[in-house]
């Protein structure tokens, strides 16, 4: 009996815990992006191994939900007699939604990931302690250019996932099913609203980009500094960044798009 | 990895990335088609304007001049007023233009549609257009539908004497 609630106690101190230490960790992380604007070699090359790295498995994806999106759209459409709204179907449902919520997603299976297992077996082989040993700060050197690249590339990578997303949609819906060309691109355009819409959207990316950087660098940060420790981290990663984003993008639906 | 592929690689995604962002923005959204040329604001009271909402096209014989700026309700006319922001290219509309709202097929979005009169004399910016129709509301429409197949199908008591049309013809 008093096991079981000393458990619980220990699980929820320790769950708090986590969350006050990663909130200073993001403080921390936070205080040092100024300085990164005088090392833009350091975020270059995360840049690529974030950015460039996942830009094939979104184009794929993009480009096939898109075309599930037009084949779904249409069949449900044609129904109605409106298969020439299936690129306000395509556009808004990519641009407000799927966009921002599955690049993020596909990012926290690429990228995350192996932010996460880098930083974790840094941590592991004690690498981190070595550099801090030689008065290099490893928030500053490891953490921080990580962190500034997810939160750059998450934007860039939903908005082509939008884009190659849409012409997957118009080559099903115009190229295969016969909707008409200029029915598609003017419906589309009078649906889509610029700020309401593309905007949001972006928003909405660049939250997910800071938070999915924000747990991946934490939980390498965080790991135990054993194999086993590195790979639950890694899980961790995959997990919490997926359970986020849907929830914040909840949230973010609900306060943008609820009136 | 080389440096120079490296960053020729990093380069390619940012160019894509904005790319990107400016093909939703300018061909996906309607920025290109708002805000770009000069355009002026008339208004036009309406009895009641049924769905129509903030940035719904007007249009003259199927074109499209301009959009609905704001929706505003009078309260000493008790009338909604609708403000129609037109473009500077279709400046040339005579005083006596009527306004109507329709709607763009059975479930469509609702739209203003001016007609173009006979005067001489042009519309300025910030003139009211005087002539106009309000939305068909569905269930008005409806309701005088039932009422009068309803006043058709029930027999009257007793076969009143046909009251003598009325003819304007001489």
């Amino acid at each position: 009996m008093l096991d079981g609630l000393q458990s619980l106690g220990r699980a929820t101190l320790g769950f708090f815990e986590r969350l006050g230490r990663g909130n200073l960790f993001l403080l921390q992380i936070l205080s040092h992006l100024p300085g990164m604007l005088l090392r833009p070699r350091l975020v270059l090359t995360q840049l690529y191994s974030v950015g460039v790295l996942t830009l094939l498995i979104v184009l794929v994806s993009g480009l096939f939900v898109g075309m599930v999106l037009g084949l779904q759209g249409y069949n449900t459409l044609v129904d109605f007699g409106a298969e020439e709204s299936l690129g306000v179907v395509v556009a808004l449902s990519l641009v407000r939604e799927l966009g921002p919520v599955v690049a993020a997603l596909l990012f926290a299976g690429r990228a995350g990931s192996a932010l996460t297992a880098e930083i974790g077996l840094m941590k592991a082989t004690e690498q981190l302690s070595g550099m801090e040993m030689m008065a290099v700060d490893p928030v500053q050197r490891v953490v921080a250019p990580r962190f500034l690249a997810a939160l750059l590339s998450m934007p860039l990578l939903a908005a082509i996932f939008s884009a190659v997303g849409i012409y997957g949609g118009h080559f099903i819906g115009v190229g295969l099913l016969g909707v008409d060309d200029g029915a598609f691109w003017s419906q589309m355009q009078n649906s889509v609203d610029l700020r309401g819409d593309i905007y949001n959207g972006v928003i909405k990316s660049i939250v997910f980009g800071f938070v999915a950087g924000w747990i991946a660098m934490f939980e390498g940060y965080d790991a135990t500094p054993t194999a086993e420790g590195v790979s639950r981290a890694t899980t961790r990663t995959v997990v919490h960044t997926a359970l986020v984003v849907l929830g914040l993008d909840f949230v973010l639906t609900a306060l943008m798009f609820g009136d | 990895m080389n440096n120079r592929t490296m960053e020729i690689a990093v380069g390619l995604f940012v160019a894509l990335g904005i790319a990107a962002l400016f093909m939703l923005a300018m061909q996906v959204s309607n920025m290109s088609s708002v805000g770009r040329s000069e355009s002026y604001v008339i208004t036009a009271a309406f009895q009641n304007i049924g769905g129509l909402k903030v940035r719904s096209p007007v249009t003259v014989s199927g074109v499209r001049v301009g959009r609905v700026e704001a929706i505003d309700y009078d309260t000493q006319a008790y009338e909604a007023v609708v403000s129609l922001r037109i473009d500077n290219n279709y400046a040339t509309f005579p005083e006596d233009t009527s306004a109507s709202i329709f709607t763009a097929g059975l479930l469509g979005e609702q739209y203003v549609a001016l007609e173009p009169g006979g005067a001489i004399a042009n519309l300025k910016p910030g003139d009211r257009i005087q002539l106009t129709q309000s939305a068909l509301v569905m269930e008005q429409i409806i309701g005088q539908f039932l009422y009068s197949s309803a006043a058709r199908d029930t027999p009257e008591p007793e076969p009143e004497p046909e009251p003598e049309p009325e003819t304007t013809e001489p």
